[in-house]
């Protein structure tokens, strides 16, 4: 490991590009999305209004972040008719492309824990504390209970995903240094710290896209050669063993585990492009029962 | 859970391992839950200067329905609202405005309202004259410069809702002895807290300020009757004033009530000359005012 770096060997086999094409929309994406946001603020052009907890598109599309909305109905209160209409597009729009599409294709948070995953691996930081990777589902709960027993929206008092997202849009203020805290901590405290162990809002698009359709296959298995570079590189590398390694067990090749981020950076860095971005219902090779069961 | 094998200790071990990890997931997350719950307790006590958009529900209610997107201060013409950031104590990402800053210009139409989509701004509320922001409270006599007996008069100019919510009550100037004061007083029922006389009072500080109507309103108890009020509604005195006794008034030595009957002495103490009084002499030589020294 200590000289070989990470998808140098797809760099090798496709390109440079070719082996960054998905990071590359995701960035796009990520960027575009802000960018978006942005255009109002800083140049007066108003195609969108809001933050990612409730944006308003041409005068016409509602988009809400059902997190917080579930939040606030667990506070005691309903929201108005565009609020929950927003709630609901986003809900089926992530029920069917993956729940975590939004972890990793719009989340302005995961630029930065990538950018403090990067720099881990490149410092060669090894150690990491550590903590269940089921944390997250905990904070979820705690904070629709707590939201309930307070009456207040509980996890936006100190979401770092909307602090970030907000801040960028209406003034950042003091949220830097809560972003700043996230980077360090996934950087020199936990590998995947955040985004992978800690954060709700993760935790409840996982279980929204717990049955999505978009999902990522190892369809091409069989050339896996063991470089374990998809382990490397993926955020949530519990998710590939059991598509990639469960051909004897009949289990596979799409990975349907509730965490996968669906960012296809373990399809970028394959050199034998084992990975490919797939419906769920893709058959095994074998013609065995499929894994549907053994998923999370 | 399945259980991993099925001989009855490891099972009994797994089991046991399960409600560890359970009951140390619980206690953690019970931990931050306990501190973020203590610190929203904080958080819905909104500072005084720190005024809510039109419509907004009260502030227990408000950080359960908001949820901090901003539209409102996107669809307000005037700039006035701003999104609380982590430093300010407001809850964060709630929108809120400081009179002296920027106050609510009360558009007719309400757009920052039109534009909530959970209701934590009342759509209920389409009148803004019915908006309850706050209420100004003319905090500081010793400063405003019309109870030093000038006339400037500017928050009361100011008021959307002038002569109903801010008025000026003329009294007389017991410092010159021969002039008024037109005393700026803000009636509780008509003011919106829109802010615009706090922002527009001339001091370096305003004397003015809009208030939480918590801060700023004082509550009879229910058991009060205001005799005055309830004699108007009945048509008659709700009792016999042929059996009041007036009990002789205690005053400080040498001091006189201006126009007070005194049923000790059974006189009436001349009163000063304001108008609709019962004219009294004004004082040849007020105090501090004509007299060589």
């Amino acid at each position: 490991m200590s000289a070989k770096r990470i998808g140098s060997e797809a760099v090798e086999a496709k390109g440079w590009l070719a082996a960054h094409q998905w990071l590359l929309l995701r960035r796009l994406s990520q960027l575009g999305i802000l960018g978006l946001f942005l255009l109002g603020p800083l140049f007066g052009v108003w195609l969108v209004k809001g933050n990612l907890n409730y944006s308003y598109t041409l005068d016409m599309l509602p988009l809400s972040d059902p997190y917080v909305v579930l939040q606030a109905l667990f506070a005691g209160h309903l929201p108005e008719t565009l609020g929950l209409l927003g709630a609901a597009i986003v809900l089926v729009f992530y029920f069917l492309i993956g729940g975590r599409v939004y972890c990793s294709w719009v989340c302005p948070v995961n630029m930065v824990t990538d950018a403090a995953g990067w720099l881990r691996d490149r410092l060669g930081i090894k150690g990491s504390a550590h903590l269940a990777r089921a944390t997250r589902y905990w904070l979820l709960g705690m904070t629709l209970l707590g939201s309930a027993v307070s009456g207040v929206v509980l996890w936006e008092l100190i979401n770092p995903v909307s602090m970030l997202h907000r801040g960028l849009i209406f003034g950042l203020g003091a949220a830097w240094t809560v972003v700043l805290a996230v980077f360090l901590f996934d950087l020199f405290v936990m590998s995947r710290g955040w985004c992978g162990h800690l954060c709700p809002v993760g935790a409840f698009y996982s279980l929204l896209g717990r049955w999505s359709l978009l999902r990522v296959s190892a369809s091409g298995r069989a050339a896996c050669h063991d470089c374990m570079d998809c382990f490397e590189i993926c955020p949530e590398p519990q998710v590939i063993r059991p598509a990639l390694k469960g051909e004897g067990k009949g289990v596979g090749p799409v990975i349907l585990a509730a965490n996968c981020t669906n960012c296809g950076r373990c399809i970028d860095v394959c050199s034998k492009d084992v990975f490919t971005y797939a419906l769920r219902f893709k058959k095994a090779e074998l013609p065995l029962p499929r894994g549907g069961g053994a998923a999370g | 859970m399945k259980p991993l094998d099925s001989s009855p200790t490891k099972s009994g071990a797994a089991r046991r391992q399960f409600l560890f990890d359970s009951a140390r997931m619980a206690c953690g997350a019970g931990l931050l839950g306990l501190g973020l719950g203590l610190y929203a307790k904080q958080s819905k006590a909104l500072p005084a200067l720190a005024l809510r958009p039109p419509g907004a529900l009260p502030e227990e209610d408000f950080l359960g329905a908001c949820i901090r997107c901003g539209l409102c201060v996107r669809d307000c013409p005037y700039n006035t609202l701003e999104l609380a950031k982590p430093e300010t104590p407001v809850a964060t990402g709630t929108p809120y405005f400081t009179a002296r800053h920027i106050p609510c210009e009360m558009c007719e139409d309400i757009p920052c309202v039109k534009a909530c989509p959970t209701k934590a701004l009342d759509h209920q509320l389409t009148d803004i004259n019915r908006a309850r922001m706050g209420v100004a409270v003319l905090i500081d006599h010793e400063t405003c410069l019309n109870f030093l007996g000038l006339r400037c008069d500017v928050c009361y100019r100011v008021c959307p809702v002038i002569d109903k919510a801010i008025t000026l009550e003329m009294v007389p100037n017991q410092r010159t002895g021969r002039h008024a004061m037109f005393l700026p007083t803000v009636h509780s029922e008509a003011c919106t807290g829109c802010g615009k006389c706090e922002k527009s009072c001339v001091l370096e500080e305003a004397a003015i300020r809009v208030l939480p109507p918590k801060l700023a309103k004082g509550a009879l108890g229910d058991h009060y009757r205001i005799g005055w009020e309830e004699q108007r509604k009945a048509g008659r005195s709700l009792v016999d004033e042929s059996r009041i006794v007036d009990l002789p008034d205690r005053l400080p030595e040498g001091a006189s009530l201006p126009g007070h009957y005194d049923p000790a002495s059974g006189h009436t103490a001349p009163a000063r000359g304001m108008p609709g009084s019962e004219a009294g002499l004004i004082p040849s030589l007020p105090p501090g005012l004509g007299g060589k020294p």
